[in-house]
């Protein structure tokens, strides 16, 4: 199951979706709004997403992954709009029938979600400025927020 | 031809449009797309070759060839998570 949505993520029922009397381990994995970057204080974040290209990269992860491991279920959900700190960005639930496979699987899935799925984050740091996070990029190009 | 590409994230903050319709003398590749971004977006010219660009769900190198038709879109590097 994959999921794109603006709304708070059920992790317990994402976790239950994912348990099968063929699976004898569950891994979860949640990916949660931190406070500190490199010493800068984050307030909030904004994710947006390219809907169509991104709910097709985690088909195609998904589907790789199964290739790669004995993949019982999994789910993955990615939160999009406006996040406060704590809050859950993404979760990734996968079941195997063993646990070094799910553990594996898991790593592989939240690892290439992040490197591939057209998917963005923006800061919003404490001293009223904006940021949108582009690994590789110069941020100079953002345009502070006035206060 | 014409081709319509959707910009995302900070390349949507730069240009201040969601969506830009170039002019493009066929054949093209994505490569001349990316040459036309920065000409008629001379904001995200700094940017231009760290941006990524789709056809339909897949990620385009600059040796593809593009027809009119193609949904195309453009943004900067991902950080989902």
């Amino acid at each position: 199951m994959i999921r794109l949505t603006h709304d708070p993520i059920d992790t317990h029922q994402l976790t239950e979706s994912v348990r099968d009397h063929a699976a004898g381990a569950v891994v979860l994995f949640l990916g949660t709004v931190r406070e500190l970057t490199e010493g800068r204080r984050t307030l909030a974040l904004d994710y947006e997403a390219y809907p169509e290209m991104a709910t097709a990269k985690l088909e195609e992860i998904a589907e790789t992954a199964s290739r790669k491991w004995p993949i019982t279920a999994y789910g993955i959900i990615h939160r999009l709009g406006h996040l406060d700190l704590g809050d859950v960005s993404v979760a990734v639930a996968v079941s195997c029938p063993h646990r070094v496979e799910a553990f594996e699987a898991g790593r592989f899935l939240i690892d290439t979600l992040k490197e591939i799925v057209p998917i963005w984050k923006k800061e919003n740091f404490d001293d009223g400025t904006t940021e949108w996070v582009h690994p590789g990029l110069d941020a100079s190009t953002d345009t502070p927020v006035s206060n | 031809m014409k081709l319509a590409v959707q910009l995302y994230a900070r390349a949507r903050d730069l240009a201040g449009l969601d969506q830009v319709e170039l002019e493009l003398i066929e054949p093209a590749s994505i490569g001349d797309v990316r040459t036309a971004l920065a000409d008629r977006i001379p904001e995200l010219a700094p940017l231009t070759r760290g941006l990524l660009i789709a056809v339909g769900t897949d990620y385009a190198d600059d040796s593809l060839t593009v027809a009119a038709g193609d949904t195309v879109a453009c943004f900067p590097p991902v950080s989902g998570g």
